[in-house]
């Protein structure tokens, strides 16, 4: 079976068109069913909030009037995450080949490069890419650098970078397929989501395959691109296996859900089976936390960054996550205060679905998913200074 | 109806919970938390109210979809 990342040695850096066509074929031209071969598929985005390709992709046809934007999100503010940027860097076309097969679907007049400011690489070989690409489809590009912030790959703020150049998410609705780019619906999808496209148009189905960035307490942390079957232990052990003994997983990214090692190693990375346990494989970041580490101060760092993160449009989210970071800190640094303990929750009730975007309401995911997974970490910590990240 | 804020523009000036604290109460930060429920009839004229009130024209009435 085709895979991503099947080729060259990724080593060796991006894949030419001349050999990207040579392995897998010309790019088909989409039959005007290629929405629902799409649907068929069942191919879930890839960015972290795992929405139906074909649904997305079907809303905006049908709105389109020939006006419709795509916009390629290798934004990748995630900071664990690095699959994006490794797919960029190394398999520009099949990120075109998915982008161009979009434009057509949905009779798109422009597509945008969406890419993060400070991946370099990952925009010289996505301009590389292009420049072998015809002129009819160079013609439909132009390309805008995501700032690195956390919020920046959120489509509405997407959205707002290309219209205003401002990467901050604005009010939904109107989310961007049905008003987008200078009012036109616009599909934001993942470069992970456009690379599958373009194997599915080649197939009919999708590779069955994820990348997955392991991080943390491994022996080589990276990118992998992984069979929906495997547990997270096989993935770990692809990736030489927990550098010591390890507490927990964070899984998905910032926000993500904690658990703890042991009930960790057997899941298995399948989207359907993870979500039947509550939980997702988000943007694909297996975060190992090793032994050594404290959690109470692993999680009050991860919540000050979100807090700072924050584009500080909204109240309850500017002010509310700081509150929220800082009662974790005093937390950690003080030790288990269960004024502030109740102040978590409370806090995170007021927060929560109280923002123009959903980044307040992934913070508050992912703490209670730690207050949740280390009651009694929480409950008993002992005053000690938060060791520097 | 049903009241809603716009999250951007409100700058938590906190009239919206003096005219109308039977389904608005502020949190910790001065922002308004507001009642999901449908708007008894009884208080539609203190929801108008509190939405013309509102000095950054935050606060609307949404009729509720479907």
């Amino acid at each position: 079976m085709t895979q991503l990342l099947a080729g060259r040695n990724l080593a060796l850096g991006a894949e030419g068109l001349a050999e990207h066509v040579r392995r897998l074929g010309p790019l088909p031209v989409p039959g005007p069913s290629f929405i629902e071969v799409l649907e068929r598929s069942g191919l879930k985005g890839r960015g972290g909030a795992a929405y139906q390709a074909g649904m997305k992709w079907r809303s905006v046809e049908a709105q389109s009037n020939g006006a419709a934007v795509v916009i390629v999100n290798g934004a990748e503010g995630e900071p664990r995450s690095l699959k994006d940027r490794l797919l960029m860097t190394t398999r520009p076309h099949l990120i075109l080949d998915g982008a161009f097969l979009a434009a057509k679907a949905v009779r798109a007049k422009q597509v945008v490069l969406y890419i993060g400011e400070d991946h370099r690489a990952a925009q010289d070989s996505m301009a590389r890419a292009l420049a072998e690409r015809t002129s009819e489809e160079r013609g439909l590009v132009r390309t805008a650098a995501a700032p690195a912030r956390y919020v920046a790959g959120a489509s509405s703020a997407a959205v707002h970078l290309v219209d205003a150049g401002i990467a901050t998410p604005t009010t939904t609705p109107p989310s961007a397929h049905q008003r987008g780019v200078d009012g036109a619906p616009t599909l934001v999808q993942n470069v992970e989501t456009l690379a599958q496209v373009a194997l599915i148009a080649r197939t009919g189905s999708p590779t069955g395959t994820h990348l997955v960035t392991v991080a943390g307490g491994v022996s080589r942390p990276g990118v992998l691109e992984i069979q929906s079957q495997i547990t997270i232990a096989e993935a770990v052990e692809l990736a030489g296996g927990p550098s010591e003994s390890a507490e927990a997983v964070l899984l998905g990214g910032y926000f993500g859900n904690w658990v703890r090692a042991a009930s960790a190693w057997g899941l298995p990375l399948d989207h359907d089976a993870l979500r039947a346990r509550g939980l997702s494989l988000g943007c694909g970041v297996i975060g190992v936390l090793p032994g050594s580490r404290c959690v109470v101060c692993e999680v009050a760092g991860i919540m000050r960054y979100l807090a700072s993160e924050s584009s500080a449009q909204c109240g309850p989210c500017f002010f509310g996550l700081r509150a929220l970071a800082d009662a974790c800190t005093r937390i950690a640094e003080g030790g288990t205060d269960h004024l502030d303990l109740q102040r978590l929750q409370r806090w995170s009730a007021d927060v929560s679905g109280r923002g123009a975007c959903h980044h307040p309401d992934g913070a508050v995911m992912f703490l209670q998913s730690a207050l949740n997974t280390f009651p009694e970490e929480f409950a008993g910590h002992r005053a000690h200074l938060r060791r520097s990240a | 109806m049903r009241l809603a804020v716009d999250r951007i523009k409100c700058d938590g000036h906190g009239q919206c919970a003096e005219l109308l604290p039977e389904l608005i109460r502020l949190d910790d930060w001065g922002y308004p938390i507001v009642a999901q429920e449908e708007i008894p009839d009884r208080l539609a004229p203190l929801a108008r109210r509190a939405v013309s009130g509102c000095p950054l024209l935050a606060l609307a009435l949404q009729r509720r979809a479907g």
